[in-house]
């Protein structure tokens, strides 16, 4: 099954670019989704702690199941100000 | 009613949104860029978006208001691309019978916004530039 893949702001950085698309097997969780990305792109690895996960435009975790033809998006934290 | 612009904000035409003569406050929010961030100066911001999931949680937002606050009204304008300092970034503009839901509703409206809509800024500094939120930097000229 094929996803598109979309990256956002530093994730976008350290790609290289703001989208891809994937082959994946049926059944691959998000969460498999984002290990495969993080093997072909290294720079991700280093900030998969605070990355927030959508499928379809709406929050989605790395437990979620892909199907064929979803929009993965891996978000970094919202941009907040600080209260300081 | 909300929006996403690369347009300068204009605050009043925000507040025309929701007002109306039932509502007796109107509370505005502006969120500026500020010149200072952790002690470093702050040239500019770049503020970037996943539009069509924004839009979607905008609209939740929305929703989540007019639930917990039934008679107001909600408008949102965010603004994207370069921004300077002294811009403003957004502006959320609440009306209600009586100014204490105005109040609270518009609080929690900037606060959930932060939680929840896919906008990121980047702060450009002398002699860097850093996504907020994430802790890589990336020195200019890379």
């Amino acid at each position: 099954m094929k996803v598109t893949v979309k990256f956002f702001a530093g994730l976008r950085d350290a790609v290289g670019e703001p989208e891809i698309t994937i082959d994946l097997l049926e059944g691959t969780t998000a969460g498999a989704l984002w290990d495969q990305c993080a093997v072909r792109f290294p720079g991700l690895g280093a900030v998969e702690s605070t990355i927030l996960t959508a499928v379809n435009r709406e929050f989605a975790e790395a437990a979620t199941g892909l199907r064929d033809g979803d929009e993965v998006a891996f978000l970094p934290p919202v941009s907040g100000g600080t209260d300081v | 009613m909300f929006e996403i612009t690369d347009q300068v904000l204009n605050a009043e035409a925000v507040v025309e949104k929701v007002s109306h003569t039932g509502a007796g406050g109107i509370v505005t929010f502006i969120g500026v860029v500020r010149d200072a961030s952790r002690q470093r100066k702050v040239l500019y911001l770049e503020y970037e978006t996943y539009r069509e999931m924004a839009e979607k949680k905008l609209a939740d937002l929305s929703g989540e208001v007019l639930t917990r606050w039934p008679m107001t009204r909600i408008a949102i304008s965010h603004r994207v691309g370069h921004l300077a300092i002294g811009e403003a970034a957004v502006v959320i503009a609440v009306s209600s019978p009586h100014r204490r839901e105005a109040f609270e509703a518009c609080e929690y409206a900037i606060d959930r916004l932060k939680e929840i809509v896919p906008i990121w800024k980047k702060e450009a500094f002398e002699d860097g530039e850093v996504w907020v939120g994430l802790e890589s930097e990336t020195p200019r000229g890379l």
